[in-house]
């Protein structure tokens, strides 16, 4: 069954001077206990998806259900299902970080022994014990993330929003927040997360959609995203600029379609099949040829590329230049 | 109705906790008010002659608590507005809670706050020479209506904090328009002073008719009394004025509050 579903939404920002279409049309289905990557660049329109189906916005068209039940007429039932972490924390400077799980878990409508018994297990869970009793003025920023993320699960709702769960983390508190979400997951909660790290949507989507300008231009599990780029692909970087002829033949010959060049870089991108095994043919034929190499690698897509494919431009910067 | 009750005390909870957590804040608004007291008392108040020798001082004191309860329109109006810009409203709204506990905790967390300021300014006020000349009713009569008009600039604050774009703004629109409202009264000077064509605002101005009924209450010097309705009935007139600005102010500020899903 669906746990969320979305058809036709488009949100139109308007503001004295400019409308801005946020949303044009957004289709999603999100199968229950799976987890949905909404990835795209900034301004595409991730945050109001997400807030149009946390019942905080309303679509100008179009109807989305969460849980079977429609985010606009039966909000109060989809309230009571869900939890939010949006993109930024929303947590009160002034309590405790006990005081606020306390807080929204009454207002989850916890009974008040309840409340306390798992905002102290929350606390446990995200590693804010020593915390607990600050007011929240005092944390990092990640520490409020942390929080933020414990207030939306202090229902224990079976239907999770994370909007950009990671961004502002340090490398290693990203790889915890990973681990937190998988948990998750694992325990058959259904997500939907956002993101604009590549890497971050193949590591914990099961199925990504890619948003540019309020519309989902690709969809599929990173696999299928990647194969629609292209396969693997050997970068090859030539030490001395004169031998990259010999080289790119070399290539041509090994790899099975057309070489690139980057000649700034000297590297050349050949698409290639057979993995591993035509690494060590094309080094072993550029050994022998006496070509020096400063650096070979046998390179998967990555979802930047697929991005690129996509759009024309990379997911970092608008600029079309990036793409030629 | 049973949810809107418990969900808006937990916002009322969360509402007054942070006073503590800020004590500048209520420090100030104490500060400010008793800095009216003083600045009255002793630097205007020997010019400012009553008739018949009355008391400036117990003349003063009820308008500057009408003025201070005034002045908590802004008060509320920043902190919704805060609540909107730290992305607490959204967090409130996400969870399946009555939709009326946030406004309700805020404007019982206020009119509280209010009786705590209201409390240590008549400290202050009985310090500088302000007594009740009358008994222990009349002194509840007057704090109930100063509370009843607390709710009633709560639910201003509410919309206001609602309508505008940021916590700055809030703080300006309140001031723009509340400094006029308690000078064009009966607060500081006689509104016989006033401008002719001004003199009916002053005289139907809520604030006066909440300085009058309290004054009057109070046995505190109240000698330019006007003519009309507001002079003769003071307190009817402010429970009036209470009741027209909540049917106008509690349905906007609801509307302002569901419009944040536009
Ligand atoms: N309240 C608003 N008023 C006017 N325009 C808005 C408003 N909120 C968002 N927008 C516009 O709508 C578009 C989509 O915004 P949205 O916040 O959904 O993007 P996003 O994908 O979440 O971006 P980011 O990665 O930067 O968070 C942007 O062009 C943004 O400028
Ligand atoms: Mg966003």
């Amino acid at each position: 069954m669906a746990a969320i579903t979305a058809e036709g939404l488009v949100k139109i920002y308007r503001t004295r001077k400019t409308e801005v279409r946020a949303l044009d049309g957004v289709d999603l289905q999100v199968d229950e206990g799976t987890v949905m990557g909404l990835l795209g660049p900034n301004g595409a329109g991730k945050t109001t998806a997400v807030r149009i189906l946390a019942t905080l916005l309303r679509p100008d068209a179009g109807h989305a259900t969460v849980g079977g039940f429609d985010v606009v007429r039966e909000a109060h039932q989809v309230r009571s299902m869900i939890g939010l972490s949006g993109q930024y924390a929303a947590v009160d400077e002034n309590l405790t970080a006990r005081e606020n799980l306390w807080m929204f878990g009454r207002l989850y409508q916890l009974p008040s022994a309840e409340s306390s018994r798992r905002a102290a297990e929350l606390l446990v869970q995200f590693d804010l014990v020593e915390a607990a009793d600050r007011t929240v003025k005092t944390y990092s920023g990640g520490m409020r993330r942390r929080l933020d993320l414990a207030s939306a699960l202090i229902g224990r709702p079976r239907l999770l929003f994370l909007d950009e769960p990671t961004t502002g983390l340090d490398p290693r508190s990203r790889l915890g927040m990973w681990d937190v979400i998988r948990r998750l997951v694992r325990d058959g909660v259904t997500l939907l997360l956002t993101t604009q790290y590549l890497e971050e949507a193949d590591e914990l989507a099961d199925i990504i959609a890619v948003v540019d300008h309020g519309r989902i231009i690709a969809r599929g599990t990173a696999d299928q995203l990647k194969s629609q780029v292209g396969g693997e692909r050997i970068e090859v970087v030539v030490h001395d600029p004169s031998e990259i002829q010999r080289a790119a033949e070399i290539l041509a010959r090994d790899g099975s379609g057309q070489w690139t060049l980057d000649e700034h870089t000297r590297k050349l991108t050949v698409p290639a099949t057979g993995g591993a095994a035509k690494l060590i043919e094309v080094v072993r034929d550029l050994g022998e040829a006496g070509v020096e190499i400063d650096d070979i690698a046998l390179r998967r897509p990555t979802l930047d590329d697929v991005f690129l494919s996509l759009t024309g431009h990379t997911s970092e910067t608008e600029t079309p230049e990036a793409a030629a | 109705m049973n949810g809107a009750i418990s969900d808006g005390l937990i916002v009322t909870w969360r509402n007054l906790k942070r006073i503590p957590r800020i004590p500048e804040l209520a420090i100030f608004a104490i500060l400010q008010s008793v800095m009216f007291v003083l600045l009255f008392a002793f630097v205007f108040g020997g010019a400012i002659p009553l008739p018949d020798g009355g008391s400036y001082r117990e003349y003063l004191m009820p308008g500057i608590f009408a003025q201070t309860i005034v002045f908590a329109a802004a008060t509320t109006a920043i902190g919704m507005c805060d609540d909107i810009h730290k992305g607490l409203l959204d967090r409130f709204r996400s969870l399946p809670m009555s939709r009326s506990a946030v406004l309700i905790g805020r404007t019982v967390a206020d009119v509280v706050y209010n009786a705590g300021i209201l409390v240590v300014l008549m400290i202050s006020g009985y310090v500088v020479g302000w007594r009740i000349n009358t008994g222990l009713p009349e002194l509840l009569a007057g704090v109930g209506l100063l509370l009843l008009f607390a709710v009633a600039m709560a639910a201003i604050g509410v919309w206001l904090g609602l309508a505008v774009p940021s916590v700055e703004v809030a703080q300006q629109v309140s001031f723009t328009v509340l400094f006029p409202i308690t000078f064009l009264s009966n607060v500081f000077v006689p509104p016989q002073s006033l401008p002719e064509w001004l003199q009916p605002v002053a005289e139907w101005n809520p604030v006066s008719t909440l300085t009058a009924a309290t004054r009057e209450l109070w046995g505190n010097p109240n000698p330019y009394v006007g003519t009309g309705l507001p002079a003769e009935q003071p307190a009817l007139v402010t429970v009036i004025w209470v009741i027209v600005i909540l049917a106008i102010f509690l349905p906007a500020g609801v509307r302002r509050y569901r419009n944040l899903s536009r």
